[in-house]
């Protein structure tokens, strides 16, 4: 008797629902009792990693002999200075309450702060740039506020940076306890002696800190922009050496030819990386220069799958687009009802592959600048309606209609029809025209 | 097929540059429901393969390809050292297959790996299952050799399991070796296969068709928008004109 049985389901539907794992060893180690097939396969039989209590452990019952009651009784908190007295439930047991402090008073810590007296200000800490006033006032504060200066800065009735606080605090504590040891050498460990508080480099490391977090999201994407560059051009440069390799012999005798080589390619590289503008991020002799690397790497395996090589070829035509174009690039592809990866990848059908995407790439920048032009056009006009709306929207909202008009079936252009109404209100009067003109084109 | 002797090994070790081999060819699986005889660890009966695209004979290329199953099979490693390269099993189960093809010395001492995901059951599961008709999966790949040695050029240059490149002028390979007719005695195309009825076809013109429609849409629309550029261009000088005066 099964499941299907009990749901009255007829034998010869087969168990789709069941679970597609391949079939476990059949000569494996008895399951034990009370897990289910499915569960046990899924385990292959390993023991489990987490410590498994044994169920009869659970059952269990404590000692019969302690008589446990729970009783509501005062209680005296040590960590409190005004003796206030509570009341909680406490476990007894057999009639004895337990003794001993209230449990939690242990978690009342403060900060151990030094203290100095009048002689000793005078003879080890006086500063110019503090009176004994200030100083008082702010081991008060130390004191007060568990050594949170952020709190204390706040509060200081002179305005002083949180680096001062900490620079006046630390150094008074420092030279009390060198003072108070007996020799030098006594103190050497502590932690303040040992790490005297730098002031300077506190300091840069604030101004660092809030350069990093103050930057825009088009400066940390430049970097990053920069940084896969970079990266990219090490890269082909390595391909490029290693391709070099075997010629080795017959260029070893002329090493300036090899470093020829070298500029040449430093020449190829460098424009690109020096281009700055989003718009010009795909020079066309930096693609050939990585068709030809990735062509280099490719003979290097000496067999390779054609699939493969596309997928390289792809990448290194794409290596100096953004993440978010190579997605348009894809969903341009897919609009067109292209298949993202070719169903019969043959030397041809690949390399026209890439081409409709390189040209989809250029399509791209060519709508960005236009966009750029029409915005830059509305400020010159200065009219309000004509302000440009959110890049994003606009961008690929007509285009893939567009496709979807031309080419795309009637139950895909239903489904895009939402974009056109909420696309209309804030396009422009550019990029309506040309619209109109492929309504009655078709 | 045998060995070529080391001497002659060297001599033909020669490598063609600018020269590339391609072999065009389907791997996948076909799989059939066992109806009533289906037993629940073995409901359906399934068959793994490689094989040429127009289903001519591999061996010329490949020496032996090497099926790596699921652990819970006995010898979950299968190698099979003649074409055609297939191996036919019964489970329940979908897995990914491992495939590792080796090459015949003078083609590439390197194998090469392939991936396939053994499918059982239809896509699209409401669908009654047949054991008439099985699930076929395929996929249509090309192994390439750049720069292939002159014996391997010269053996397969007339052969129809691969296509062969226009040699560049001035370019001769040396006669077949005949140790190669022996291997072409013995069968081992798939063109007869009892499964040759469910194999897919993979039309490299129609694909050609569609990439060509496609940037053809593309091309057009850039030419559109360098218009549309061009015409903004022209609207800011007037307007440039007009606010300077």
């Amino acid at each position: 008797m099964d499941a299907k049985d009990i749901l009255g389901l007829p034998k010869n539907v087969h168990p789709l629902t069941q679970e597609k794992k391949s079939r476990p060893q059949k000569d494996s180690q008895r399951k034990p009792d009370g897990i289910s097939r499915e569960v046990y396969a899924l385990t292959g039989g390993v023991p489990p990693l987490m410590p498994s209590v044994d169920t009869s452990q659970l059952k269990k019952r404590p000692p019969t002999d302690e008589k446990v009651t729970w009783q509501w009784l005062p209680f005296t908190n040590s960590a409190r200075k005004d003796n206030l007295q509570l009341y909680h439930w406490v476990r007894v047991v057999n009639g004895v309450p337990p003794t001993g402090d209230y449990s939690f008073a242990k978690y009342n810590k403060s900060v151990d702060v030094v203290r100095y007296t009048d002689e000793e200000y005078e003879k080890f800490l006086t500063d110019p740039m503090w009176t004994k006033d200030e100083t008082d006032q702010l081991f008060d504060f130390c004191e007060r506020f568990d050594l949170r200066f952020i709190v204390i800065a706040d509060r200081f009735p002179s305005s002083r940076t949180v680096e001062e606080l900490k620079d006046r605090y630390y150094s008074v504590s420092r030279a009390i306890l060198v003072a108070r040891a007996p020799s030098p050498g006594d103190v050497s460990g502590n932690p303040l002696v040992k790490e005297p508080y730098n002031v300077s480099q506190e300091r840069e490391r604030k101004r660092a800190l809030s350069m990093v977090l103050s930057q825009t999201k088009q400066q940390e994407r430049k970097d990053a922009e920069v940084i896969a560059e970079a990266k990219r051009i090490t890269e082909s440069r390595m391909v490029a050496q290693s391709a070099d390799e075997p010629e080795l012999p017959v260029a070893s005798n002329s090493g300036l030819e090899n470093a020829e080589k070298a500029i040449v390619l430093g020449d190829n590289v460098s424009p690109s990386s020096n281009a700055q503008l989003p718009s010009a991020a795909v020079s066309p002799s930096t693609l050939i220069a990585d068709n030809a690397l990735t062509l280099a790497s490719l003979r290097m395996l000496r067999v390779y799958l054609r699939t493969y090589a596309l997928d390289q070829m792809i990448q290194a035509a794409s290596s100096s687009a953004g993440l978010r174009t190579i997605k348009r690039v894809e969903q341009t592809l897919q609009d067109l009802g292209v298949n993202l990866k070719p169903r019969v990848p043959t030397k041809a059908v690949c390399s026209e592959h890439l081409e409709l995407r390189k040209e989809i790439l250029t399509l791209l920048n060519l709508q960005k600048q236009l966009q750029y032009k029409e915005a830059e056009g509305s400020s010159f006009r200065d009219s309000p309606y004509e302000t440009p709306g959110t890049p994003k929207d606009r961008m690929f909202i007509p285009d893939s209609m567009s496709f979807g008009g031309e080419r795309v079936g009637k139950r895909d252009q239903k489904r895009k029809a939402p974009g056109r109404l909420t696309e209309a209100p804030s396009s422009p009067a550019q990029s309506k025209r040309p619209r109109k003109l492929k309504a009655s084109d078709l | 097929m045998g060995k070529p002797e080391d001497g002659e090994k060297k001599i033909l070790s020669k490598k063609l540059k600018d020269v590339e081999i391609s072999v065009p060819i389907v791997y996948g699986n076909a799989a059939f429901w066992l109806g009533k005889k289906a037993s629940e660890y073995q409901s359906h009966k399934w068959t793994v393969y490689v094989r040429g695209a127009t289903n001519e004979d591999l061996g010329v290329v490949i020496k032996r390809a090497v099926f790596q199953l699921h652990s819970s099979f006995n010898n979950p490693t299968r190698v099979v050292e003649a074409p055609p390269f297939e191996l036919s099993e019964a489970g329940w189960g979908e897995f990914e297959i491992a495939i590792t093809l080796y090459f015949h010395s003078d083609v590439s001492d390197k194998p090469l790996n392939l991936y396939h995901h053994l499918k059982l059951y239809p896509e699209d599961e409401s669908g009654p299952m047949s054991t008439k008709k099985p699930v076929v999966v395929e996929l249509y790949d090309e192994i390439v050799f750049p720069e292939p040695s002159e014996s391997f050029a010269s053996r397969v240059q007339n052969h129809p399991v691969v296509s062969f490149p226009r040699l560049p002028a001035g370019f001769t390979l040396p006669p077949p070796v005949p140790a190669e007719d022996a291997s072409r005695k013995r069968r081992g195309d798939t063109k007869d296969h009892p499964l040759s009825q469910w194999f897919l076809n993979f039309s490299e013109a129609d694909e050609l068709l569609q990439l060509a429609a496609a940037r053809q849409q593309v091309q057009a629309h850039i030419a559109k928008l360098r218009r549309q550029i061009s015409m903004i261009d022209g609207q800011h000088q007037q307007s440039k004109s007009v606010s300077d005066q």
